[in-house]
């Protein structure tokens, strides 16, 4: 048979009965797709006049300084359209679900970034669009909730499990599964069966190509370490992929601590030593399970880590030691976050803060001619609620009060 | 032998029917008295799921039962241990229905060894094609039990072909696309559809997927071997009690 979908051990396709044609049909849309140099000249076309590609580096003069170690530059995917790399892959998913002649696209979101960046893709592109969500992450992440419907989605609560991201992908799948004649899934990572984990790395691709000619052309040198946070893995991934052949590039993933080690305090799945391999949502990975193979809860600040499984390839990655993982806490990255937002005026998303707070760990020991490259996936601006409550902030807190007493006397 | 039994049963049945329960949902001791009552009003076999967190391919009903279970404490060994009592007692052919994980946790070899040790007679494990499946087919091989494929609606032919192949016992032919309990249209479409399955394979054929009343019976006698019936006992369970189950059972049967 066909595939050849494994990296290492990990990856494959364990995919129900129904989807296998519907497999088959993706393979063939993303290999032709990848053979057809006008399929890439078409989507660069797109990402350089719908958003803001290629997006710059950024030498954090201020954030250097205070360190005194390392040259700090920072690859600012916040400057995509919706705010984060999430439009690299959903832009590409868009554009095959064109070439297969479907009209409707299905996705899951955790924080809401995904969905909101698939709705984009679908009013666009004109495509009917449903996104998945649990119902936990809807309560947290109304804002988001409020954009996806804005641009036409239909955004379904889930409520089955424990409420959260890897509820909303099974969802998705029951939904894929009866309608894949005009549906297309537009995973949001680089996990699932194969192709995805393939598929939005090519995508996401474009990070790292851009980066590794930039940080030549701007600090004279390829850097010596290079660090991305991981949930799924596709930021990663897309950074990662412009270094893979540079050895002297040290690959740093960076996972979410939560509150540290033991399970359910974190979604660290390669930094620590509390998940195993296991088959779930249709791939081989590592997973934060139990004994018996049934999935446990999982605690980050930020919900767009927070997911028990880590894209296979990352997984191939760490055991062949090309990428380092290191697990950020939830307070070092809140931290982390305040002082980029301070010293730099960038505005980095929790979830982007995890690199942020590793990166910092690091950068004053490393000597001040060597150079270190961040990953900016997303930028918090448009999760001012979840921020907020992260710093704590009693103004915000006031502003809020006062603004649903407003609702209520209305 | 499972694919015997059944030769043997359909001499003296038009159409074999087959349920389904959820072990642990909402007890263990509620699966047994399940089993029980099941078994009693006629059932011919019966699928065993052992639960799982994430079943992907389970509509609400299946999928909340396998949640519920798991709540209230199911693991898999107590699983087993219950499947053991199960085939201890009754005397009709047990499958489990599972997702990988469960054996790949478990250790595949290790896991179907231990279902030959219990007198389970196959599975049915959704999320694992054969293409993925090389060790749980020679474990299932070395001990003469039935790895069972499920046949859809957008099989391709040489497809339903190579299913055939892989499988031993029956067939699972899914009515429609889709996750389980919901509703389906029997009507000429699947007769079609059931017709081009048993073109593709000898072994005797399962049709599921939405069966719940004896006229979806009477529409699958003829067409098929067996017709199962998931969802549909386990919502009699939820709505009306262990008890009404039998008389549900009962009521199908033609």
């Amino acid at each position: 048979m066909k595939h050849s979908g494994y990296h290492s051990r990990f990856g494959g396709a364990f995919i129900p009965e129904i989807l296998q044609t519907t497999f088959d049909e993706l393979e063939i849309a993303y290999l032709t797709a990848k053979d057809d140099p006008t399929f890439w000249a078409e989507y660069m076309h797109l990402m350089g006049t719908y958003s803001c590609r290629p997006t710059p580096i950024t030498f954090a003069e201020n954030l250097t300084n205070h360190f005194g170690g390392a040259q700090i530059y920072i690859k600012r995917e916040d400057l995509n359209h919706t705010g984060a790399h999430k439009a690299n892959n959903v832009m590409g998913q868009g554009l095959l679900t064109k070439r297969m002649g479907k009209t409707r696209v299905i996705a899951e979101t955790g924080a809401g970034q995904h969905g909101v960046a698939t709705a984009t893709m679908a009013a666009k592109f004109g495509f009917d669009c449903t996104i998945y969500m649990g119902a936990v992450d809807v309560e947290r992440q109304r804002p988001n909730v409020f954009w996806m419907e804005q641009l036409g989605a239909t955004v379904v609560p889930v409520t089955d499990g424990s409420g959260t991201l890897k509820d909303a992908i099974n969802e998705a799948f029951r939904d894929w599964v009866t309608n894949m004649d005009n549906t297309h899934y537009a995973l949001g990572t680089a996990c699932g069966p194969y192709p995805f984990p393939d598929m939005v790395t090519w995508f996401q691709s474009v990070i790292g190509t851009e980066a590794r000619e930039q940080i030549q052309t701007y600090a004279g040198r390829l850097p010596s370490r290079a660090y991305a946070c991981v949930g799924g893995g596709s930021n990663a991934m897309g950074l990662f992929s412009g270094f893979m052949d540079d050895k002297e590039v040290e690959l740093v993933g960076v996972e979410a601590g939560g509150r540290g080690p033991g399970m359910g305090e974190h979604a660290a799945r390669l930094a620590y030593d509390d998940a195993s391999v296991g088959v779930a949502q249709g791939y081989k990975t590592y997973f934060l399970q139990d004994k018996d193979g049934q999935m446990q809860e999982t605690h980050s600040i930020s919900a767009g880590l927070d997911y028990v499984g880590v894209s296979p390839i990352l997984a191939h990655l760490h055991e062949t030691k090309r990428v380092r993982f290191e697990a950020a806490e939830d307070k070092d990255v809140v931290a982390a976050m305040s002082l980029t937002i301070k010293k730099e005026g960038l505005i980095p998303a929790l979830e982007t803060s995890h690199a942020f707070a590793q990166a910092f760990k690091e950068a004053p020991e490393m000597d001040k001619d060597e150079v270190i490259l961040i990953n900016q996936s997303g930028r918090a601006d448009k999760d001012i609620f979840t921020v907020a409550d992260a710093l704590k902030d009693p103004k915000w807190e006031e502003f809020i009060i006062a603004k649903a007493k407003e609702y209520s006397n209305a | 032998m499972l694919e015997q039994y059944i030769r043997d049963k359909r001499k003296e049945k038009d159409l074999l029917l087959m349920t389904h329960i959820v072990l642990g949902y909402p007890s263990y001791d509620h699966s047994m008295r399940m089993v029980e009552s099941m078994v009693e009003a006629g059932v011919d076999l019966m699928e065993l799921q052992i639960p799982f967190s994430e079943p992907m391919a389970d509509g609400s009903v299946i999928l909340r039962a396998n949640a519920e279970a798991l709540k209230s404490g199911a693991t898999v060994e107590k699983s087993l241990e219950m499947a053991e009592k199960i085939t201890a007692a009754f005397d009709i052919p047990f499958l489990f229905m599972t997702y990988y994980n469960i054996l790949y946790r478990n250790g595949v070899t290790h896991f179907v060894d231990n279902m030959k040790r219990i007198g389970i007679q196959g599975s049915i494990i959704p999320d694992l094609p054969p293409e993925e499946a090389e060790e749980y087919l020679a474990a299932m091989a070395k001990n003469e039990l039935c790895p069972i494929h499920i046949y859809t609606p957008n099989t391709s032919e040489e497809r339903l072909k190579f299913l055939g192949e892989k499988s031993e016992g029956f067939v699972y032919v899914t009515a429609r696309k889709g996750v389980t309990g919901k509703d389906t249209a029997f009507d000429q479409d699947i007769a079609d559809y059931l017709g081009k399955c048993r073109k593709a394979t000898d072994l005797p054929l399962a049709l599921g997927f939405g069966v719940k009343s004896r006229e979806d019976m009477e529409f699958i006698k003829g067409k098929a071997d067996i017709a199962v019936v998931g969802s549909e006992s386990i919502r009699v369970m939820e709505e009306q009690g262990v008890k009404a189950v039998g008389g549900f059972i009962k009521s199908l049967i033609l």
